[in-house]
Parts: C-alpha cells; structure tokens; sequence
C-alpha cells in the first residue's frame, strides 16, 4: 500500500471511529458505543505491547500488570476520596512506569524463554498481591466510587468518555509511530533483528530495551486508568495472566510491528469475542482454533493482509 | 617505525580441554594491514571474539591505542573505534542498505536517546551514509532490503558498516568468504584503496587475498603465533611451510 493509500485508509478508520457514537443513538443501539470503547482502550494498551514485542521483539507475557496498576491507582485513590483525574491518571501513569522499570531491569537480562517466565512470574505476583489486600475487595474487587474527574470533562457523559478515548488512541498511535522511526526506535528494532551487528556497532541493547519497557508500562498504565473508568469497577482479574494473553494475541493477530496492527487486532479479537459469547456459552472453542489457523495463515497479521508492502 | 595500535599479551582461552587460545601476544602498528592466518582449528574465531570483546579471556590483556580495554564489552570497544566484520553475513535483513549504514552512522554520532524525529531525516546520518555506499560501491542500491541484496553486495554493506564509526582499527574476518573469484577481486582492490588510511586486521582463508593485502602476517596453529613477519619472510620461514602452507602447496 503506498503512503497515500494508508493515509485515506487511516483517514477513513479515524471517521469511521468518530462517527460511531452518532450511530449508536440513530440506531438505537447504545451497546456499541460501550463496545467501541472498550475495545479502543484495549487498542492503546495492545499498542504499548507492540512497541516492545512487535518492534523491541521482548516477548512479555506480563503486559496485564500495568493495566491492573493503572486502574489500582485509580481505583484506590478514588477509595480514599482523591477524584482529581490528573492526579490519578499521572500516579496510574507514573506507578506503573516504575514497576515497568523495576520488573525491566531484571528480566531483560534474560530472553527467549526465560524472559517470558519472568514477565509472567512478576505480574503472577501482583495479581496475587491485588486479591490479597482486603481493604481494596480481595479478589471480589470493589466498585469505584467515583469516575476521574477533569475540569470541563464529564466522564459519565457518555461520548464525552468515548472521545476522550479515541483522543488517548490517536494520541498514542501517532507519538508511537515517531517513536519507532525515531533514532531510539532504529535501536531498538535494530536489536531485535539482528544483536550481535548492534553490539559490533556500539550500541548496547539493555539502556534502550529497558527505556522502551518503561515506556510501554507507563502508556499501558494510561490504559489501565481508562478501563477502569470504563468498567467502573476495580478487580485484580486486570492482571491475571489470561489478560496479558489476550493483548499478546492482540498484538499478533494484528501484525507485529506495525502501528495500525494492534488496533486491528483489538477490534478483530474483541468483536469475535463479542460475537461468540452471544451465539454460544462455548465460544472459547471456537475462537481458539480460529486463533491458530490466523496465526499459521496470516505470519504478518491483519495489518500484513491490509497494508502490504508496497514493493 | 610506527606505534602499536593493538597490543595483545598472553592472550589464554579454553573451552572445556581445549586451549582455543594458548597464551597468544601481537602487536599491531598503527596504519598496517595485519593478516591472521591458520589452518580450521586454530583458534582464529576465538582470538576475533576476544579482540572485539564478545568472549573474555581467561587471562592476559589487550591494549588498544594505549588502553586496557580487556574488560570492556563490545558496544564499548565499538565506540572506542574498534569496528569488525563478521565472518557470516551480519546485516540487517530488514533494513534497506543505507538504513543499515546510516545505524551505524548513528552509534557515533550523538545520543540514540532521542524518541520524536524520524531518524531517516537526519542529513547529519543520511548523507555520511550515503557517502560510505558510494564509497564501497553500493549507491544504486540504497534503498533496496538488505535482504534482497546480492551476497557480495552485503559483505560491501559490512564494510561499509564498519567504516561508519571512523574506526581506529578495523578487524575483518573472512571478508571475501563466499564470494566468486570476480567479487573477491573487486573487494581485495576496495580493501587495497583502504590501506594506509586504515589499520586493518585481516583474518582470512583466502592466500591472493592475504598476500596481496598484508604489510605483516601473523600464523596462528593450535592456538599459537609461530610466527609473524612480512609475506615474504613467512612464505619463507620453515617452520610456516610446515605447518601450514606446506600443506597447500602439496594440494
């Protein structure tokens, strides 16, 4: 697809995104709206996965511990009576930013295997340590008591909340896109192509594979503070690993490595979800093998079969 | 007489029962081209990965322009103007071939922690890269894939990759592994244009090449130097002839 192609095609998914709540209500079908919603916060934090496993090629398997951070620092602020949403989405933001750095910093000294297990083990960790703090609900989980508020924007109104997603989304899609061309991001997809001409080139790949981390749980974070305003509700099952699973499967059916892919791959696995759930209690079963045989036929994602390559 | 660039002291490797490197010293002048040959075995790959900094010696130490950097790593040792080649094809497939080049570009100039402004527009990268494509030979083929390019064209794209940092000391192993007779030429007359300019250490199989590059060799058997001297004085010395190029000659 050449460059003009992707910008109408961009152009269009953009329109197609902001007129869906006006179609909602001309349809009757205020559903969707919730629906989009979720699937494009959702989106935001499949995208900070791709950064690192798509583009840093960091296979984590623990993604979910910053969405469960984020909302928790959301969630429990709200408990304690702190509404105001930039104190809150800065905390959810800078929380899980640290625990990004914290949990980097040990596991990308490992790969392949082992840092898979290690990214698991740590948000393993955290998912334990949500259902055990019963002041927080324990694995029951409490209901916020309040949305985030900000100045001039009521997240109850529903397409307030809508746009303000699709803003974040946008947001994070176009700072990605300058961030993997930028000389930060050449490093890093350097580093997962090809490690040993890095290194003989001068660059060690940890300072640059550890700030993409931090940045990837730091916008997750943001994601997470958006989701549980979405779902008003604070539970540890944000963490449990069949989370980090889900944005992994995300980010690969969507097409590794490509900015778009994570979005579509957001949509395509949330509405199937969506689709199967309300057709039979054993959707699961159906999905899963759909899954695979996406993954053995489409190698270079939705976005692979959408944008490729102008050669 | 001019310094050493290089100077390896008791250099000493094993793996399990065998001593890749046995106590292994050379010293490499500052503008020479110095080749490194020995039969398979004889430890030339080990004595690269310690010279570049992948593997750590067991003891012994390596001075690059007046420093120990036994210690250091490799990125480290790169930045210090220590470039390599590597003996199978390294590149980055997925790349087109200046954005390899201008990468490597990027690793000496200035910090890589810079995250809003597309990289490919730096002239600053762009146009040394661009440069070093011509220089090796490759400027209509900037924009194609790495991955697409010729086997030849991609160890021209490791030299040219190499030469980015304005390194001090460049070290090239098997730069015409691979390669037909007409490419090996072509590259043999690109690394000849680089003597002098250049201090190059040449590790290599192939005799037309070694011998019309190298100001000095250095034989390397059984993780030993038996023996360094100007081609001439190796072609020359018995105990060479013997241990290694005799065995060419026969066959």
């Amino acid at each position: 697809m050449s460059p003009r192609n992707r910008a109408i095609a961009l152009a269009l998914g953009l329109l197609l995104l902001a007129a869906v709540p006006p179609l909602a209500v001309l349809f009757n079908q205020p559903f969707y709206l919730d629906l989009v919603r979720r699937i494009m916060i959702f989106a935001i934090a499949a995208a900070s996965l791709n950064l690192i496993l798509g583009y840093g090629g960091m296979i984590s398997f623990g993604h979910a511990a910053y969405l469960g951070i984020g909302g928790y620092a959301v969630g429990v602020l709200a408990h304690y009576g702190v509404h105001d949403g930039v104190v809150q989405w800065g905390l959810a933001i800078g929380a899980s930013a640290l625990v990004a750095l914290a949990i980097g910093a040990v596991s990308i000294r490992t790969s392949g295997v082992y840092f898979i297990m290690i990214t698991l083990a740590f948000t393993q960790m955290l998912y334990y340590l949500g259902i055990s703090i019963q002041e927080f609900g324990g694995d029951d989980g409490m209901r916020l008591a309040a949305k985030s508020r900000f100045p001039g924007i009521d997240l109850n109104e529903g397409n307030t909340f809508y746009y303000l997603v699709l803003a974040v989304l946008v947001l994070v899609l176009f700072l990605g896109q300058r961030l993997v061309n930028s000389r930060f991001g050449m490093v890093i997809r350097a580093a997962k192509s090809n490690e040993a001409r890095t290194r003989a080139i001068g660059f060690s790949a940890y300072p640059y594979r550890l700030a993409a981390f931090v940045i990837a749980g730091g916008v997750c974070g943001l994601a997470g503070a958006l989701l549980v305003n979405h779902t008003a509700y604070l539970t540890p099952e944000f963490m449990n690993w069949t989370r980090s699973g889900e944005l992994m499967f995300m980010v690969i059916l969507g097409g590794m490595g490509s900015v778009a892919g994570p979005v579509l791959g957001a949509f395509a696995l949330l509405v199937l979800e969506d689709l199967l759930s309300g057709w039979t209690q054993h959707w699961q079963i159906i999905l899963g093998p759909l899954l695979v045989l996406s993954v053995l036929f489409f190698r270079r994602g939705l976005a692979g079969v959408f944008f490729r390559k102008h050669e | 007489m001019s310094r050493n660039i290089l100077e390896v002291r008791g250099l000493t490797k094993t793996f399990g029962a065998l001593l890749a490197s046995d106590g292994i010293s050379l010293e490499v002048r500052e503008g020479e081209t110095h080749a490194i040959i020995g039969p398979n075995g004889a430890g030339k790959t080990t004595l690269i990965g310690q010279l570049a900094g992948e593997v750590r010696p067991d003891r012994g130490e390596v001075r690059f322009a007046g420093e120990d950097i036994t210690a250091l790593s490799a990125p480290a040792r790169a930045r210090k103007g220590l470039a390599r080649s590597f003996q199978i094809t390294s590149v980055y497939a997925d790349f087109s071939a200046l954005e390899n080049v201008m990468l490597a570009v990027q690793a000496h100039a200035g910090s890589s922690f810079r995250f809003f402004r597309p990289a490919r527009e730096e002239g600053a990268l762009r146009s040394p890269a661009r440069d070093l494509l011509d220089e090796v030979g490759l400027g209509a083929r900037a924009d194609t894939l790495a991955a697409n390019l010729a086997h030849g064209e991609q160890r021209a794209l490791e030299i040219a990759m190499a030469l980015a940092g304005r390194p001090r000391l460049m070290l090239l192993d098997e730069p015409v592994a691979g390669m037909g007779a007409e490419e090996t030429q072509r590259m043999i007359a690109f690394l000849s244009t680089l003597k002098g300019g250049k201090t190059i250490i040449l590790v290599e199989h192939d005799m037309d090449a070694v011998f019309s590059l190298a100001d000095r060799i250095s034989v390397l058997v059984y993780g030993r130097i038996i023996a360094t001297g100007t081609p001439q004085e190796i072609r020359a010395n018995p105990e060479v002839r013997r241990a290694y190029l005799g065995e060419e000659v026969e066959a």
